[in-house]
């Protein structure tokens, strides 16, 4: 009953668990979720057999002769040794029978039915996602964060390199977990065969904001990919009113340490690129929605809502806060 | 005092703890009273006892620790604990339970049992025995220094680099957990040494190596593993203490080094260790079932068997805990299909266990009742075991909720049940009064109950996508439902822990005197009083059987049953000339030697002390401690290795 309650739950609240892999949505995960649901099923079985075999021989009727005390239930060290071949015996067969399930699973997973056409190059960080995206020419490259457009139907190649301690890559609707370790570049492929945005998160402890380093895939039409890929390519506008020039000045004086925002001559690699900002649907790898409040919230004190973060806190005036928001929204 | 040949032949008498020569095995065995003895004891007893008080002390410290970070989790968004505060914690509460509780208490279950399940006056090496204690214990606290002062290992237990090294960990936090890891394994090395020998050495005459009780396979199992497995990591956590103290690389991929190799080494100990800290515990079902189930043990020989089969795949499974990392697929393939195939010994056990029972007839104690739920417990995390040794279901299920489920099923399902079990069992022989049994199945159902509650939906949490060591969740995951009904159980769980607790104090003080042979029990530490004298058996036990105290019981229609191969308690070896036990041949436990057993010694605790203050040194750079430290080791080693007339012995003769 226990357990029927705790399925029934999230059963009901389907539709608002984006991290659960019951359901996946592309080749390179699906053969492994129909594994996991028929593996869970035997296990369910095993246990409810186990129980049941359990349960019989307590409340098993027993003869009453037998009650009298420091009688032994049986006079022989033997016996009941048909039950451990006969358990063993079918233990072993529907054992062999997952495994080699397991094997054939592993091995229709391991490459992508055709070689993917785009490759994806990912640098994992504290707390936060690089993404940088090769074009056939330097001038189709571009770097972007936290945020991944794919085009649906395709394997998608990902390559994942670490800047800092391991991280673990992981977008469970899409495909399983791959570790980010310093010093090697471990490679994972997927594919979305439905649009939407599926939501991943770091699945390897890497810091004390472990919690909060979500990343989000974006699967699109081919269409609307090429036209996202163009926009990333696009141009910085540049800012137009006195206000947003006042903001660049600031950012330059401020942020460019650490940030990029290509075409204005910041070039920092220590945080997110923050080139076409305002593409993204969150900041500060999902902790938040990317709205003009919650940045201006996050440059005034970023350590107060993400603590231990390495964004330094920026001694700003009202007015400088202002405008250097004002123009981080111009970055469209 | 005058040499005593160790190799005259022993007389054989009948003796009870009435007897005169019992009065002298009392003045040879006693430890001196007041303060001095009780440091200076090696009385295995009195060690199994410390161990598990030790152990036990450290559970409810860890259980703390749980209870704080299910409060955290209760809601989304939580801010009872900071994330650096709520990382310290995970990570203590796992070192605490997974070196400090789970592997002790077992020790001292076997520390304690051992000789009199042998038959035996003491462990074969009894002051190791109090070394292995001593540093054990300031292991213990060495590990917990920094986190009383708010810099506790903060990486979670298995340590992984580079965020354990200097660059990412610059506090003395990782350092504390890598020396004093050194440390502990030095407890558990001596300790599993002491263990095979005593094995090997001192069992009764007649108790062949096919007549032990299964709790002495599996420690013995344990210990062969730990010899071979703690090596890796100590190993390990030194070479991390070198990369952060005297510039060594090993671990840094920016100087040719290999993270990789730090999670190799790693899990080549961790996960033998997961078996040693389960092996031993279902060994005492195995050998507390068929007490209550009143009938031999269904398949004892196919038990031990598994038992060793267990241990020797462990030490081919280890990447299953690393498949996510990027290896090449048929390597992970291989450690897949090994993973798997401990289902098979696994299977023998339990069908072993409910065969016992059907057949049986049982005796609803409470000691059952946690055995017989513990057989549910070991299938549940079994089978989830088993899920994660599917390569690809586990890239999914590794570092989810679902891992953590499984672990708390296999470490509180296998460790914890059993073992409060075995302390219902034991208790009277090792107190001499009887436990509650009422307040003890309140106890096992608010356990059971809260146990489950707390962690089977775990199982559901991983498939929702939580990952483990996060210290908050957001809204909208979907998460805040199971971890409510999470965190209730857990406490749930703790408040039948506690009435355990409450059961143990009140049954110290007001419990029923226990006769000798409470539950009617075959094994040889039921034949002597409760609680054992010091010297555990007036004379030494000769066994014919694998259950001596049930031999009338047993094969009572056959005619064959001669008095010659009837196992005796009340007629024996006698060894009252000072302390001595007898030395068997390994298999077929056949009289060898007059083993002359050492006296109580501060030597132990000295050389435990001066190990811990090198430790210490090197933690505070000060190679001038480290300096002193070392040599009053080597100045404690030689006090304890000074030659003692009365531990004088010649090789026996063998013709």
């Amino acid at each position: 009953m226990l357990c029927c309650g705790l399925l029934a739950a999230p059963a009901a609240t389907w539709a608002e668990t984006p991290m659960s892999y019951q359901r996946t949505f592309g080749p390179a995960v699906d053969p492994v979720t129909r594994l996991a649901w028929g593996l869970g099923t035997v296990s369910l079985v095993v246990i409810v057999v186990i129980g049941v075999l359990l349960l019989g021989s307590l409340l098993r009727r027993r003869d009453a002769a037998d009650g009298d005390s420091g009688q032994l239930a049986v006079r022989h060290d033997g016996g009941g040794m048909a039950w451990i071949y006969v358990g063993s015996g079918i233990s072993l067969v529907v054992l062999t029978g997952c495994m080699v399930w397991t094997l054939i699973v592993t091995a229709a997973v391991a490459r992508p039915p055709s070689p993917p056409l785009l490759t994806v190059q990912v640098t994992a960080s504290q707390w936060w996602w690089g993404l940088r995206y090769q074009g056939a020419q330097p001038d189709r490259t571009f770097t972007t964060a936290n945020e991944i457009h794919i085009p649906v139907g395709q394997p998608i190649r990902f390559e994942l390199a670490s800047a800092d301690v391991v991280h673990s890559f992981w977008i469970p609707q899409l495909a399983g977990k791959m570790d980010v370790i310093p010093g090697q570049t471990n490679v994972l492929w997927l594919q979305a065969n439905k649009p939407g945005t599926y939501r991943g998160q770091c699945a390897a402890y890497c810091g004390v904001q472990h919690a909060h380093m979500a990343i989000f895939l974006v699967a699109e039409s081919a269409q609307d990919f090429a036209a996202w890929q163009n926009h990333q390519l696009a141009e910085t506008p540049m800012p137009v009113s006195d206000s947003d020039r006042r903001g660049e000045e600031v950012f330059q004086g401020h942020c460019a340490v650490c940030h990029t925002i290509r075409g204005t001559g910041s070039a920092g690699h220590v945080g997110p690129d923050l080139t076409h900002l305002m593409t993204r649907g969150t900041i500060a790898a999902g902790l938040l929605p990317n709205t003009p409040g919650t940045l201006a919230a996050w440059i005034a004190n970023p350590g107060s809502l993400k603590p231990g973060t390495h964004m330094p806190a920026q001694v700003l005036s009202g007015s400088e806060l202002k405008a250097v928001t004002s123009y981080l929204t111009t970055l469209n | 005092m005058t040499t005593v040949e160790s190799d005259r032949a022993p007389i054989i008498a009948t003796a009870n703890d009435q007897s005169m020569s019992s009065a002298a095995l009392l003045r040879s065995w006693e430890a001196k009273p007041g303060i001095g003895g009780w440091l200076s004891t090696v009385d295995h007893k009195q060690i199994g006892i410390r161990y598990v008080v030790t152990a036990f002390l450290f559970l409810i410290v860890g259980g703390l620790e749980a209870l704080t970070m299910r409060l955290q989790l209760a809601r989304p968004n939580q801010t009872l604990l900071t994330p650096e505060q709520y990382s310290q914690i995970f990570t203590m509460h796992g070192i605490t339970m997974i070196f400090l509780y789970a592997l002790p208490v077992l020790s001292g279950f076997s520390n304690y049992l051992w000789p009199l399940l042998l038959g035996s006056r003491d462990m074969a090496f009894p002051r190791l025995n109090a070394l292995s204690y001593w540093v054990y214990l300031f292991a213990g606290i060495f590990l917990y220094s920094s986190f009383v002062f708010g810099k506790g290992p903060d990486n979670g237990w298995f340590n992984y680099v580079p965020y354990a090294s200097l660059t990412y960990s610059p506090g003395p936090n990782i350092d504390v957990y890598a020396l004093g890891m050194v440390l502990y394994g030095i407890s558990t090395t001596v300790g599993s040494i002491n263990f095979i020998v005593t094995l090997v050495h001192t069992r009764a005459p007649g108790m062949s190596i096919n007549r032990v009780p299964i709790l002495v396979w599996g420690t013995l199992t344990a210990s062969v593993g730990n010899l071979l497995a703690v090596p890796a990591v100590s190993l390990a956590f030194f070479m991390l203490w070198m990369d952060r103290q005297v510039g060594t690389h090993f671990f840094d991929s920016s100087a040719g080094g290999q993270p990789m190799l730090w999670q190799h080494l790693f899990w080549m100990f961790g996960h033998p260790w997961v078996y040693a800290i389960v092996l031993p515990a279902m060994g005492i079902v195995s050998d507390g079932l068929p007490t209550f189930c009143r009938r031999p043990l269904v398949g004892y020989t196919a038990v031990a068997l598994a038992t060793v089969t267990t241990m020797v795949l462990g030490f081919g499974v280890w990447v299953h805990h690393m498949f996510a990392s990027g290896l090449p697929i048929l390597s992970l393939s291989f450690f897949g299909a090994a993973s798997m195939a401990i289902v098979v010994p696994s299977s023998v056990a339990v069908f072993a266990w409910l065969a016992t029972i059907w057949t049986g007839r049982p005796v609803f104690t409470t000691a059952f009742l946690y055995f017989a739920g513990f057989i549910l417990l070991f299938v549940i995390g079994g089978v989830s075991g088993f899920m994660t040794a599917a390569v690809p279901v586990d890239w999914q299920l590794t570092r989810t909720y679902f891992v953590v489920a499984h672990l708390h099923y296999v470490i509180i399902g296998i460790n914890v049940f059993p073992v409060i079990g075995g302390v219902y069992y034991w208790f009277p022989k090792v107190t001499g009064r009887l436990m509650k049994e009422g307040l003890g199945k309140w106890s096992f159902w608010v356990m059971f109950l809260g146990f489950n509650v707390a962690f089977f939906p775990m199982h559901i949490l991983g498939f929702l996508g939580m990952p483990r060591q996060i210290y908050t969740y957001s809204d909208g995951l979907g998460w805040g439902t199971p971890n409510l009904i999470v965190t209730i159980g857990a406490f749930v769980f703790g408040g039948g822990i506690l009435l355990f607790f409450i059961n143990v104090i009140l049954s110290l003080k007001h419990g029923a005197p226990s006769p000798p042979n409470p539950w009617d029990a075959a094994s040889l530490e039921w034949s002597t009083a409760s609680p054992p004298p010091v010297y555990n058996f007036a004379v030494i036990p000769i066994v014919a059987s694998r259950y001596p105290l049930w031999e009338d019981k047993m094969n009572e229609d056959d005619g064959a049953s001669h008095d010659s191969n009837r196992s005796s308690v009340a007629a024996g070896m006698l060894l009252d000339q000072g302390r001595e036990t007898i030395g068997t041949t390994l298999l077929d436990a056949e009289p060898d030697v007059i083993l002359r057993m050492p006296g109580d010694s501060y030597s132990p605790l000295l050389a435990a002390l001066a190990m811990t203050a090198a430790f210490v040194g090197l933690l505070l750079h000060s190679y001038l401690v480290f300096g002193i430290a070392f040599l009053l080791t080597l100045l404690t080693s030689v006090l304890w290795l000074w030659p003692q007339l009365s531990l004088y012995q010649r090789e026996p003769s063998h013709e």
